[in-house]
């Protein structure tokens, strides 16, 4: 295994995860910037990125969050049952394909979860909101992304000392 | 037209919409939905330093999901600013649970008295705005996924890493909600 294998088969972000890291070509990346363009409008419009919304959800107090929730991880999860029954190709022509995360002592997923759901409660923002406030105007969630780049870097800067 | 695209949707259509993201980004090119991973990416392009964690090509693992943050952030701004943004219409028990934490100001989709750079300078601000931020940050990062990558991706694909992590986010989430903000707003 070369260096560079090493690092990125050690990488584990959001989304990088259980993916082959093949580099998408040049010419579909305007497709994922309209894909991020619909979803920042979905975010927008079904309100997930409002503060008000979150705490009326860590509140109990509207299905409404739940019903998004819930709703979205059907519709993948039916999406994904087809995908791999219809044995489906991406646009580039690789077998799609969706490999378990590594579950580990599990510490990880359990302690990382908890602190982001600290962030999530405070800022009344996960990732992708906290983007697609700044877009809606609410200017001060620029200092939000830039402290959450911080974390994201501490977090590399301690990873070797962390139980995982 | 115009006036369904700017109206609160139902979550009932929401939902199922950002589920679809799953299957798009996969047909699009076999990735898999999730945000925090830009960060991670971001820290890699902008000052991965000596850290090994950041010493990977982003370019090759990542330009998609920067791409697609870019367009999240234009898609927030083309909503609302071409189809408005009002307040957001959350429930009476809510409204009077938030009034009586110290919250007045439901004008917009985040609390001004929060979240704004005047507030900023003030504790309560500085800890939902900076402090916020970086526990979302670190906590997405140690994770390995968010809202996103755990919550739907991982959810749907029946992972129980994923499941670990969406019960850290609830009680992270309620301790804030129920010990953190009072003592931030008392």
């Amino acid at each position: 295994m070369t260096m560079t294998q090493a690092t990125l088969s050690q990488f584990q972000g959001c989304g990088s995860e259980g993916t082959d890291s093949s580099e998408v070509r040049t010419v579909f990346l305007p497709v994922f910037l309209l894909l991020g363009i619909a979803f920042g409008f979905v975010l927008t419009r079904s309100e997930v990125l409002s503060w008000f919304r979150i705490q009326e959800m860590f509140r109990f107090q509207s299905f409404r969050m739940y019903g998004i929730i819930g709703s979205a991880v059907t519709t993948a999860s039916v999406s994904l049952a087809l995908i791999k029954f219809l044995k489906l190709k991406s646009a580039s022509g690789e077998l799609i394909s969706v490999s378990p995360k590594p579950l580990g002592s599990g510490i990880q997923y359990a302690a990382g979860g908890t602190i982001f759901g600290l962030g999530w409660a405070l800022t009344g923002a996960c990732p992708g909101p906290v983007v697609a406030l700044i877009g809606n105007g609410v200017y001060v969630m620029i200092a939000a992304l830039v402290s959450a780049l911080a974390g994201t870097w501490v977090y590399g800067w301690l990873r070797p000392r962390l139980p995982h | 037209m115009t006036a369904w695209l700017g109206r609160e949707w139902p979550w009932y259509i929401a939902g199922p919409l950002i589920g679809l993201f799953v299957p798009a980004l996969l047909i699009a090119g076999n990735k898999v939905f999730g945000i925090s991973g830009s960060f991670s990416h971001l820290c890699a392009a902008i000052a991965p330093g000596r850290v090994e964690y950041f010493r990977y090509n982003w370019r090759r693992a990542g330009l998609w999901n920067l791409v697609f943050l870019v367009g999240v952030l234009i898609g927030g701004f083309l909503s609302a600013h071409f189809f408005g943004a009002q307040g957001v219409a959350i429930s009476i028990e809510t409204r009077a649970s938030l009034t009586r934490l110290g919250i007045h100001d439901f004008t917009g989709v985040a609390p001004r008295e929060l979240f704004s750079w005047h507030a900023l300078l003030t504790v309560r601000g500085f800890v939902s705005v900076v402090v916020g931020g970086l526990l979302v940050g670190f906590g997405t990062a140690y994770a390995a996924g968010c809202t996103s990558g755990h919550a739907i991706s991982g959810l749907a694909n029946f992972q129980l890493p994923s499941l670990i992590a969406v019960l850290g986010f609830f009680a992270g989430g309620l301790a804030t909600t129920y010990f953190i903000l009072p003592f931030l707003m008392g």
